[in-house]
């Protein structure tokens, strides 16, 4: 599905101006990485998408609809959402958490039984040890994927997901991302991941949208991104993940580690 | 004792049963009120502070001033219905309150994903909201659940079978194992809901089926198993009308052999000894005439009059001078026999009330002292009293002290100098044998003042009216074939001695009601014969 900002606004009482007139698109099957400082606009950004919170000016366009005239409960069971606080309900099993959603949709039990399996088995999780823990018995870590297996849960057309890897390990990080680029590309998911992560942000992204302050200060592919960013604070937060690379590089190419 | 053992546990069916149907009852209302109100409170910023301050001011009114409220506001019923109603009031606020704080306490995270997973309102109240507000709830349901099984033993002034029957008796008659026996049901019973209603929420908690299941027929058990005496009692005495009246269709006033058969008659008392014994005398002879006899015993003064006019009660004895104060509202003094004419044209005329006649007895108010202390100040008369005026303590039951009778006399001997002290009717007795108080008001007919050597101070301005003993119909009483003529003989049977003395075997020597009733009968039988 296509998705379409134009002129949207975010102003909170107090008044804190969250989302300052930002407009981008983004292409059926796209994944684009929002990055920017924290408190920048960037969950405000994602929640408008699926009507969590309704902008104070501009539109959302959703394959040519308005998503403010569709019912926000159908809108939502077609969007996936992997929440920046996780929101597992402490008072369902792991299996009832990742099934709500094909519940909602009244898929019958059967077909939720396995699709839970299914989705256990890719987020690296035992079903039968995991199925009917409780969400307390779990790691933080652990409940990110559930978190995140659940936005997958009903076949979204469209993913929305808040730093769905901050709390993992390196290694569990990095299968999670492969299955999901993998996932992606064969279902043509439209996606947005936040993330204050740039090397994922980097690696992931077909497109990288930076913002401060509720604006947009760049839009590009990753490449634009690295080598030729929009202003100072764009080549800034560059900078880390080229030092990385070029010290890895160095690593790599001098194996006795003497390197500075 | 064993024979007050006995008639107590004869009583725990009706009594344990009326208690569990009035609380459960109560409590299912209540909570199927309290439950949405408190959702639609905590989601309506507007009402929702109005609808908890409502049910929290309604909480305040006392608990027995709230059941007694109820009978007129329900247009004088009686039994049942004001204590279903108050008890139902009380048990919302607990409910109510817990629901509204569960629900806003529940975290706004755990809204927003459910929103967030795609949840309708109505699927997010249900699958997310209330689940985690439970906790909180069920600690709701559970103080009202405790707060209804005790206030319900009030409820017997209004005429409400429950385990307060035990208490208030008990209190009344001096029979602390009746008192005990309320007690300790009572808090048994609470303590036992309370627990199941506690594991049926673990059960939930832990999706434990089968301790959900077991507290749940616990309940069950507990209810069925409570009422079902009563109501199997209630069903054979259907069945034994039923099949009389089959056996005699509709017959004529001169085609009945003993007057009553098969007919109910509801007898009335109010709440002291005398009442308890008198009632039993009129049970017992209508039983005798074949009559299905409902006692509704310990009702609040007022309030058995209006049960009598409703029809709500078919027969009980009060007292002229009550009735000339309470009822028609009069202050003026009359002579004895014409206010007994009078009051009985008055009660045929407003109310269509039967005065069947005196009993003989009259148990006037008096002011009484200890012997000992009357002669050391050389009080003989109740005029005497006005000259040591504000050193003395006059103690009485606190409707004593808002009766017309008190104001006449107080104005009348000019006592507005001496202080005056509450207390239930029991214990003022023991208080003026004790020196607590100098003066009591007195019933004449009590047994305690022989026993504690007390004087009854003349009255020699007639302030206090006379109170002849009199028997009242109710209109549809009055109408029972066969009752005036089953109750005629008891008339003009009871003297002032024997009267005492009767109330003095339950007040001092420790009988039950029921046996002193059986002496004044044996004694009111002799006369007869
Ligand atoms: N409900 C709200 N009411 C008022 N202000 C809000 C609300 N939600 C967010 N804000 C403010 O809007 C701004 C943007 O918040 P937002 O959550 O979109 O930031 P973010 O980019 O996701 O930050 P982070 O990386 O820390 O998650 C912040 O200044 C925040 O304080
Ligand atoms: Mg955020």
């Amino acid at each position: 599905m296509r998705l379409s900002i134009d002129n949207v606004t975010k102003v909170f009482p107090g008044p804190v101006t969250a989302v300052d007139d930002i407009s981008f698109g983004i292409a059926e099957g796209e994944l684009v990485a929002l990055l920017g400082e924290s408190g920048c606009g960037k969950t405000t950004t994602l929640k408008m998408i699926n009507r969590l919170i309704d902008p104070t000016a501009g539109r959302i366009v959703l394959d040519g609809t308005d998503v403010s005239s569709i019912e926000p409960a159908i809108l939502r069971r077609m969007i996936g959402y992997a929440f920046q606080g996780v929101g597992l309900f402490p008072h369902m099993t792991i299996a009832e958490n990742i099934g709500v959603t094909p519940k909602l949709l009244a898929w019958g039990a059967q077909r939720i039984d396995a699709r839970v399996d299914d989705l256990l088995d890719l987020v690296h999780l035992p079903p039968d040890e995991f199925r009917h823990r409780f969400p307390r018995e779990l790691s933080g870590g652990q409940r990110q994927r559930i978190g995140f297996a659940r936005a997958l849960a009903a076949g979204p057309a469209i993913m929305l997901l808040d730093e769905p890897f901050g709390a993992l390990d390196p290694l569990t990080r990095d299968r999670l991302q492969q299955d999901f680029k993998d996932i992606h590309t064969q279902l043509n998911l439209t996606t947005v991941l936040v993330t204050h992560d740039m090397t994922e942000a980097l690696l992931m992204a077909d497109r990288i949208i930076v913002m401060q302050h509720g604006k947009i200060v760049q839009d590009g592919t990753p490449d634009d991104l690295v080598n030729r960013p929009a202003d100072d604070y764009v080549a800034e937060l560059m900078s880390t993940p080229k030092r990385q690379a070029d010290q890895l590089d160095t690593i790599m190419h001098d194996p006795i580690g003497n390197a500075p | 004792m064993t024979a007050n053992l006995q008639e107590r546990l004869a009583e725990l069916p009706a009594y344990l049963g009326g208690h569990l149907l009035l609380s459960l009852s109560a409590l299912f209302i209540g909570i199927l009120i309290s439950l949405p109100l408190g959702i639609y409170a905590a989601r309506s910023e507007r009402l929702g502070g109005t609808i908890v301050n409502v049910a929290a001011l309604i909480q305040t009114i006392p608990s027995m001033a709230l059941l007694a409220l109820m009978v007129p506001i329900l247009g004088g019923t009686i039994g049942f219905g004001p204590a279903f109603v108050a008890l139902t009031l009380y048990s919302i606020l607990p409910v109510l309150r817990n629901t509204v704080t569960g629900l806003q306490e529940v975290d706004p995270d755990m809204t927003e994903a459910a929103r967030g997973v795609g949840m309708t309102d109505r699927q997010r109240l249900w699958q997310v909201e209330l689940p985690l507000a439970a906790p909180v709830i069920i600690a709701g349901v559970r103080t009202a659940t405790v707060w209804v099984v005790g206030i319900a033993t009030l409820s017997t002034p209004v005429g409400a079978e429950s385990l307060g029957n035990y208490i208030f008796s008990g209190l009344q008659t001096r029979n602390w194992l009746s008192v005990i026996f309320g007690c300790v049901f009572a808090a048994l019973l609470a303590i036992i809901l309370d627990q199941l209603v506690r594991l049926l929420e673990k059960s939930a908690q832990d999706r434990n089926r089968r301790l959900g299941v077991m507290a749940g027929a616990g309940l069950i058990i507990i209810f069925v198993g409570g009422i079902a005496p009563s109501l199997i009692e209630t069903f054979t005495r259907q069945q034994a009308v039923a099949s009389f009246s089959s056996q005699r269709p509709s017959g004529g006033p001169g085609t009945q052999p003993a007057g009553l058969q098969g007919q109910t008659v509801r007898v009335g008392a109010k709440t002291f000894t005398e009442q308890f014994i008198l009632a039993d005398v009129i049970a017992t002879r209508l039983q005798e005439d074949g009559a299905i006899v409902e006692n509704l015993q310990n009702l609040g003064s007022t309030i058995v009059f209006d049960a009598l006019r409703n029809n709500t009660i078919d027969v009980y004895v009060d007292y002229t001078g009550t009735i000339w104060a309470t009822i028609m509202g009069r202050e003026d003094p009359v002579e004895r026999t014409a206010m007994f004419i009078e009051m009985a044209a008055y009660l045929r005329k407003e109310h269509n009330i039967l005065t069947l006649g005196r009993l003989g007895f009259e148990n006037a108010y008096g002011f009484a002292m200890r012997r000992d202390r009357a002669e050391e100040l050389g009080i003989r008369s109740i005029s005497d009293l006005q000259t040591h005026g504000n050193s003395l303590v006059i103690g009485g039951d606190p409707e004593f002290f808002g009766r017309n009778e008190w104001i006449r006399v107080r104005d009348a001997y000019g006592l507005n100098a001496l202080g005056t002290r509450s207390m239930d009717s029991t214990f003022m007795y023991g208080a003026v044998r004790d020196r607590n108080v100098d003066v009591i008001t007195a019933y004449t007919t009590d047994g305690r003042i022989t026993a504690f050597d007390l004087v009854i101070l003349s009255d020699e301005r007639q302030a206090f009216p006379p109170y002849d003993a009199i028997v009242l119909l109710s209109p549809d009483g009055a109408k029972i074939p066969g009752l005036i003529k089953s109750l005629t003989p008891l008339l003009n049977k009871i003297s002032d001695t024997l009267m005492r003395e009767a109330n003095k075997h339950v007040d001092l020597d420790g009988r039950t009601p029921k046996q002193a009733a059986a002496f004044l009968s044996s004694k009111i039988s002799q006369q007869t014969d």
